[in-house]
């Protein structure tokens, strides 16, 4: 039905992206003569902070998630769709400008701390483990509930419009149509948020509190920077990235069963929500939600507005470069992630490459790449093409994840017709999978954007000082002491990564309704 | 066609400016990022330098001063660097390990609070570690007081931050095997630990901590940039752990002149006067026209604490187990 080479080259180069580089760590740390593979007792001890904080931090995401997506996928309101995009702010924020919006209201100088003062109380205690999970919803929750969202969107509304005339009420509708596509959609939205919290690293450790929140990846930076002990860094990046690989195949393993069946694109109709509690719940959901998430936003858009003004014109040429990496990136993402996507529709593990480059140690990653492209070339002058193919896998996961659940709705739905009429290859592409994913597609484009326009990534290794990107020069300004120009930097990035998705995610929903 | 004409336009273009530099030696110097960056020392470093030299001075930032060190080890003797510029004393040993730095030939009158006569690498700039605080606050006067008050501080990480493995080596320099009890007694004054000195500092401006583990200059940044006298440094009286920050030749470089010319120029006037207000380090040779103005309401330490950069890695391991230990209990 497709053909399986471009499968192949995708599949190849993105292994050979993550792999080749873990290869090129041990082999140098070989040549080195240093064989120090030991497990010690400290490594066991991140490595169960590790996972305690990312089981706990991804099990309350997608948990909190099932309210939010339900109540935006059952109500039509104005702003609606502003509001969509908005709450997807904190997820595409750069790690650091995230944490100061949190720290600006849930820090001990924050507004609650501020509030909690008028009646006397002490003010919040953010830091230690309840902080790194507090603080990895709030990056996660949106792209849990964009996820579920989606899901939701995929239940065709002739099922709604059957519950409805078999009189099925809220909760009765919900068991029969609703929990069954969330227990297809939790494992998969779980997994990429779990990953992505595992390798976390500098949320984890400004809210942790201190060495006692120590990760795997603080672990591998002390064997880089300490010991200068590359077997040991790559030894530690193995143990993170089988430790996912075993995680996913249990979990993307149960992604699949009944599929929901084909609709006719109706506007959905909800009649099993009309109830006033119903209404409550929701409203109670979206206002919480938005709160949490648009409150530290506010912050950050508040102090970034005096720093706008004050931006030296070397940020304004990083945000051009920045959008230049941010676009080839997205355009290089979505060349892997579908044909990735495609293979994914019969054998889902597949789509588990992709997480490999969530879990990859950014240092691990780029000291590998860098042994690889040092003997042919000098490494800076490849920097644009190495960040935008890093930026590129970085999101490739969230793209398959986006991407995986449509098409394989539209094949379950549409393959039988589709056969019948001997649609195969590229006609089968163009006429059925791509239009039924145009949606996602577009999500998934604008994601990728977004991310690769905030990643500082491995560009600290091939920084270009002439090209430098604007997560870098932010970085920069703020090691310059001039935090009043980070901040205006920081709000330049939030509002260029935030238009970036827009768009994509814009073009993708056309004039449907979403 | 009109495009291609204008690509040919360009590669013809390149190619002219290749030919036209091809005979300006060209001198590599790998440096940490913020020296680089446009509000570093990097840009004036570049210009001042290119004046004098006949040459084209390359300046490449990689990380800190231990990713720099690192990036130097990746590379071994196929580096392209000429000269290293921002390794500090903690990293010196390691470095000179390497075998892959050779001895240098510069003579000056350094205006470090200690001697120097490492025969490998030059100082350019040095500092203090302090506690920054805002300045009406009443600061502790050592560790000690620190520990028993409830003042909050944030530090940065050993492992991953030049500056908070600074303050490692201040509390084992000035307290020895009781360097334990004093972490165990700051562990609740510590609000957190970030990955770097940026992120500490710009949680102490939101007002998170009282303190943060800076430098004693930093106050100067915001009193000569900014015009702000609101902060200042803590004064303890064990002493102030140095920071000095050195450069170091190439064993196998293809320019050793313009090598020692940087280096010779590194300790000049026109270097050091560079130095004050966009490293905010103090210059290891001060100019002849003095420090600039501000620069004396800074604090300054009656004693300096250092360890000889031989001992560093030894007790640097050992501090950080021990620190370790006493944070994680």
């Amino acid at each position: 039905m497709i053909r399986s080479w471009p499968v192949f080259l995708a599949a190849g180069l993105v292994l050979l992206c993550l792999i080749g580089p873990l290869i090129a760590v041990f082999h140098r740390a070989g040549e080195a003569g240093l064989t120090s593979l030991t497990f010690s007792a400290a490594d066991g001890a991140a490595l169960r902070f590790s996972l305690l904080q990312s089981v706990l931090s991804a099990s309350l995401s997608v948990l909190l998630a099932i309210p939010v997506s339900r109540a935006l996928a059952r109500r039509r309101f104005r702003g609606r769709a502003a509001l969509i995009t908005l709450l997807g702010a904190p997820f595409i924020l750069p790690v650091i400008v995230a944490v100061m919006g949190l720290l600006a209201v849930f820090g001990r100088n924050g507004l609650m701390s501020d509030l909690l003062g008028l009646f006397g109380l002490p003010p919040v205690q953010i830091y230690g483990l309840h902080g790194v999970v507090l603080a990895h919803v709030f990056f996660n929750l949106p792209l849990a509930t964009r996820i579920l969202l989606q899901a939701w969107q995929d239940i065709p509304a002739e099922r709604f419009r059957l519950a409805a005339t078999l009189r099925l009420h809220g909760w009765q509708s919900f068991r029969v149509l609703e929990a069954p596509m969330l227990m297809r959609a939790l494992p998969g939205a779980w997994l990429v948020i779990f990953a992505l919290c595992l390798s976390s690293f500098a949320v984890v450790l400004v809210l942790g509190g201190g060495p006692k929140a120590t990760t795997l990846e603080l672990a591998i930076y002390q064997a880089f920077r300490f010991d200068f002990d590359l077997a040991r860094a790559a030894m530690l990046a193995l143990v993170q990235t089988v430790l996912v690989g075993i995680v996913a195949i249990v979990a993307l393993g149960q992604d699949s069963g009944q599929a929901l069946g084909a609709g006719l694109d109706r506007v959905v109709q909800r009649w099993d929500a009309s109830g006033v509690m119903a209404r409550v719940l929701d409203a109670l959901a979206l206002v919480l939600a938005t709160l949490f998430l648009v409150l530290p936003i506010a912050m950050l858009v508040w102090d970034g507005l005096w720093g706008i003004a004050q931006l030296p014109p070397q940020v304004w040429r990083a945000l051009w470069v920045s959008l230049i990496v941010a676009l080839s990136s997205t355009a290089l993402c979505m060349a892997l992630a579908l044909p990735i996507a495609l293979a994914a529709i019969r054998h889902p593990r597949i789509e588990g490459i992709g997480l490999i480059g969530i879990v990859s140690s950014p240092l691990v990653l780029g000291t590998g790449l860098f042994l690889i492209i040092h003997p042919f070339a000098n490494p800076l002058k490849l920097a644009f093409v190495v960040t935008a193919l890093v930026n590129a896998l970085m999101a490739l996961p969230f793209a398959l994840r986006v991407l995986v659940p449509a098409l394989r709705e539209a094949e379950a739905g549409y393959g039988r017709l589709a056969d019948a009429l001997g649609l195969t290859g590229y006609a089968r592409l163009r006429l059925l999978l791509l239009p039924r994913a145009r949606r996602p597609l577009g999500f998934a484009a604008g994601l990728t954007a977004a991310l690769s326009m905030g990643d500082l990534g491995v560009i600290a290794l091939f920084a270009d000082p002439n090209r430098a990107t604007l997560p870098l020069q932010m970085y920069r300004l703020m090691s310059a002491y001039r935090v009043e120009a980070a901040a205006g930097a920081g709000l330049l990035l939030l509002a260029s990564s935030l238009a970036l998705f827009w768009i994509f995610d814009r073009g993708g929903r056309g004039h449907v309704e979403a | 066609m009109k495009s291609f004409a204008v690509v040919a336009g360009l590669l013809a273009g390149t190619a002219l400016s290749t030919a036209a530099v091809a005979d300006t030696p060209v001198l590599t110097v790998y440096t940490y990022d913020s020296f680089v960056s446009d509000w570093g020392p990097g840009p004036a470093v570049e210009k001042a330098f290119e004046e004098v030299c006949g040459c084209d001075l390359q300046l490449v930032g990689a990380g800190d001063g231990a990713a720099l060190l690192g990036r130097i080890k990746l590379e071994g003797a196929r580096t392209e660097a000429d000269v290293v510029l921002g390794l500090d004393t903690n990293l010196t040993a390691a470095a000179a390990e390497t075998g892959l730095f050779a001895p240098h030939s510069v003579t000056a009158d350094y205006t470090l609070p200690i001697e120097w006569n490492d025969a490998t690498f030059v100082p350019y700039d040095w500092g203090y570690f302090a506690f920054v605080q805002n300045a009406d606050l009443e600061g502790p006067a050592n560790f000690k007081a620190l520990a028993d008050s409830d003042l909050k501080i944030v530090i940065q990480d050993p492992r991953s931050s030049t500056p908070g493995l600074g303050l490692l080596m201040w509390v084992k320099a000035a307290y020895g095997d009781e360097a334990p009890a004093i972490w165990a007694g700051l562990s609740d004054n510590i609000v957190t630990v970030t990955k770097g000195w940026s992120e500490a500092y710009g949680l102490f401006l939101e007002g998170e901590a009282d303190m943060v583990l800076s430098y004693t200059t930093s106050p100067a940044y915001h009193l000569i940039a900014e015009e702000d006298a609101s902060k200042s440094a803590a004064a303890f009286d064990e002493g102030h752990y140095m920071q000095i920050e050195v450069a170091g030749k190439i064993a196998g470089t293809d320019q050793p002149e313009l090598a020692d010319q940087f280096l010779s120029f590194m300790t000049s006037d026109a270097f050091q006067s560079i130095i004050p207000t966009t490293n905010w380090m103090y210059p290891a040779v001060t100019p002849a026209a003095g420090l600039p103005e501000g620069f004396e309401t800074l604090i300054a330490p009656e004693k300096a604490l250092i360890t000889p950069a031989a001992d560093a890695p030894a007790v640097r391991d050992a501090a950080l187990a021990e620190w370790l230990d006493a944070l994680s209990k």
